[in-house]
């Protein structure tokens, strides 16, 4: 299959690329930018006048459900959710049901996940065994099935003693661990930012400490262990500037933030809202001021999705009774797009953000169009709004504080390998 | 965001906190009240207005004083009153809560009172069941007790009558206490100039100086020149644990005793919602002394909540 997406504007952030170019796709790869190579002969052409050719998403964490959790959702569902969000490259998190702490899961979600030919999936292989934070799972065996990194997902790891031998014995390969900082006895029952919403509405709090705690907790374990960790989901202010000053001194960390925290704070529970009921908790309008600031210097190295789908009676429960989680895939573009416009910023580099950024992270070859790059393509419309209506997601995970929401940027076709996974008629709804 | 509990005219159709009430709905219903104080000292207690209503009592957390409460409140209006006990068990069996409140509304409940462990639970059934269907908030975790609030606020109208003059204390375990939440609301809704809380800081919630509070962890420096003492229940099982060490110390620091009331006015009353933990937060001297309004609390309560009753049956 040749393809000839014509009179585009390729956003290309890893290569510096803003501009009107025409891209030629040949074998699953980026074979031509602005010109065609010599003899080519397209079997489609893509008409993208007025679009935004830029490379394929990648979320550093989304929730598949598989295996165990197949009520909650599906990889057909939460894999054609993610190429209608523009996402091609995915880390899915080891807390499923078993969890993914054995090579067999980790090969039969691969084996299940590449039948589909939709999005690329990469497995995040659980640090410890079952996740419960005793027994190291055999990471080096796990990486050669195809897990990019380790990691406890949001289950506590209580004992420290377990995470420095982890990172030691993780560095001794050299592999990546995936950890969000949360002290779990200062977070233990708590439901919300330990604030003055909290405190209004009765809520048991998770003091921002927990995750600075924890987080100053990693960093010293990573200063004597030199591993390379990701930090994930960071919540608070306070966390920015530890990072900051880490990586300043040359520690090999990176992290992210999850798309819907650039967006909202505590305020936003309302009246109890379930829905806002996420991990970790929206904390308070200064913390999320910090986040979009943290990521639009670099600090913050990624934004993710950190797609959880959760059925509706999980949310139809008391706010502190309910399953945390939110669905994010089909809306992680138009929340970056949102956060760009919103902090003026060029659409070249909040894109990276979302695709060479955290691409870097996952150490693929992935996030970026430049000549012989896998054709991973993300063609959207940034001038178009949609309203949000949970009945027109493609994820079986309904929920999202953004319901009503009008937000920007519609994709009109996903690619993955040169192959057109998605497409979406003008008009159409999210 | 519409108040979940105001109708589009602004009347109530639930009442599920005092937080955000305007200020004339909380005096109609201390208003109504007091219409109703006579009612209960009457030969024949009851009035015709929710003749053929039915009122469910659904208590998810046990609680027999305050549903008794409800339950007089509800037959001296002549309602038909079900009082349902739904400990952990239905849930263990796997219905859930608003399961629960299906079946009940399918039982033609008018009204629900609602107790629940959980902050929010009464936002979520008001949200579920409608506004054709009326739910009290009889306290959700450690979120609200509307009318309690109310009855307090009763209370101290009753003994001082003007709250733009008051000084109020409330003291003890702020952190758990939808009483302490709710009372704070209405006396700030009724132009109380100063509100205290007063504990030690393990219980007294982040950021508490927000609900427009002054904070005390001296009770004398707390309590001195008051006009209203607000004693709150200390639950047994927050002794001996990271919040407070032991009975004996927290009764020695904040317990109400003769000498620590001797520094608020000569006239303060002492409040309390019930039920007491005698020589925890409070002295027997006191609990049954002169400025002890405690009894009275409870009489007002029915009155109180017939008028909530009332006022939502009506509309």
């Amino acid at each position: 299959m040749k393809l000839h997406i014509r009179n585009g504007r390729l956003v290309d952030p890893r290569n510096e690329v803003d501009r009107p170019f025409d891209l030629f796709i040949a074998e699953g790869r980026v074979a031509g930018i602005g010109g065609a190579p010599r003899g080519f002969a397209a079997d489609r052409v893509i008409d993208a006048t007025g679009l935004v050719i830029a490379p394929g998403l990648v979320d550093l964490a989304a929730r598949l459900r598989e295996p165990g959790l197949e009520y909650k959702a599906t990889l057909e569902s939460e894999m054609l959710a993610a190429v209608a969000g523009g996402v091609t490259s995915l880390a899915c998190p080891p807390d499923t049901d078993p969890p993914l702490d054995e090579p067999g899961l980790v090969e039969m979600l691969k084996r299940r996940a590449s039948s589909l030919n939709l999005a690329r999936v990469y497995p995040v292989g659980a640090l410890t065994a079952k996740l419960q934070g005793e027994r190291l799972t055999e990471m080096a065996e796990l990486r050669d099935h195809g897990c990019i990194a380790f990691s406890q997902a949001d289950v506590p790891l209580h004992d420290t003693q377990i995470l420095w031998r982890a990172l030691q014995y993780a560095q001794t390969f050299g592999l990546a661990v995936w950890l969000r900082p949360q002290d779990p006895h200062l977070a233990k029952s708590g439901v919300a930012h330990d604030g003055e919403v909290a405190t209004r509405l009765g809520l048991p709090g998770i003091p921002p400490f927990a995750e600075t705690i924890a987080l100053a907790t990693i960093l010293a374990l990573v200063r004597v262990t030199g591993t390379r960790v990701h930090l994930c989901r960071l919540s608070v202010g306070e966390s920015v500037d530890l990072v900051r000053a880490a990586k300043r001194d040359g520690l090999p960390v990176t992290c992210d933030v999850a798309a819907h925290h650039l967006h909202l704070c505590d305020i936003d529970l309302g009246y109890f809202d379930s829905r806002c009921h996420v991990v970790p908790p929206f904390r308070s309008q200064r913390d999320r001021d910090a986040l979009r600031a943290g990521l639009a210097d670099g600090t913050i190295d990624a934004v993710c999705s950190d797609h959880t789908p959760v059925d509706e009676d999980a949310k139809q429960l008391p706010f502190g009774e309910s399953e945390p989680g939110t669905t994010g895939l089909e809306l992680l573009l138009p929340l970056v797009l949102k956060w760009s416009h919103e902090s003026r910023l060029p659409l070249v580099k909040a894109l990276g953000r979302a695709t060479s950024d955290p691409a870097r992270i996952l150490g693929v070859e992935a996030g970026h169009l430049g000549l012989g790059a896998p054709a991973d393509v993300c063609v959207f419309d940034p001038e178009s709004y949609l309203q949000v209506q949970p009945a027109a997601l493609r994820s079986q995970g309904k929920n999202t504080p953004f319901v009503g929401y009008e937000l920007p940027g519609v994709v009109r076709y996903t690619l993955v390998a040169g192959e057109v996974v998605f497409e979406r008629e003008p008009g159409e709804s999210r | 965001m519409r108040n979940p509990q105001l109708d589009a005219r602004g009347e109530l159709t639930h009442l599920l906190t005092l937080e955000g009430l305007p200020r004339e709905i909380i005096v109609r219903i201390l208003d109504t009240a007091e219409s109703f104080v006579g009612v209960t000292e009457r030969e024949v207690k009851k009035v015709p207005l929710l003749r053929g209503m039915s009122v469910f009592n659904v208590f998810f957390e046990n609680s027999t004083r305050t549903r008794t409460t409800f339950e007089i409140a509800a037959k001296r209006l002549s309602a038909d009153v079900v009082n349902l006990n739904i400990d952990t068990s239905s849930t263990k069996k796997g219905e859930t809560l608003l399961d629960t409140v299906d079946n009940l509304s399918a039982m033609h409940a008018d009204m629900f009172v609602v107790r629940h462990s959980t902050s929010g639970a009464a936002h979520l059934i008001a949200a579920h069941v409608g506004p054709e269907r009326h739910v009290i908030n009889a306290g959700d975790g450690r979120h609200a007790h509307p009318t309690q609030g109310l009855l307090d606020a009763y209370t101290i109208r009753h003994y001082k009558r003007d709250f733009t003059a008051l000084s109020v204390a409330i003291v003890g375990d702020i952190l758990h206490s939808r009483v302490a939440r709710s009372l704070i609301h209405a006396l700030g809704i009724l132009g109380t100039p100063d509100i205290r809380v007063i504990g030690p800081r393990t219980l007294l919630p982040t950021g508490v100086e927000s609900l427009g509070v002054r904070v005390f962890n001296d009770m004398r420096q707390g309590l001195a020149g008051t006009d209203v003492v607000v004693m709150l229940r200390l639950q047994n099982e927050r002794m001996g644990g990271p919040l407070l060490p032991s009975a004996q110390e927290f009764f020695k620091y904040y317990g109400l005793t003769p000498e620590k009331l001797a520094v608020a006015k000569p006239d303060a009353i002492v409040m309390h919602p019930g039920p007491m933990n005698r020589g925890i937060e409070i002295d027997s001297a006191v609990a049954d002394g002169p400025h002890s309004v405690i009894l009275p609390q409870v009489t007002f309560g029915i009155a109180v909540r017939m008028a909530v009753m009332s006022i939502l049956g009506g509309s």
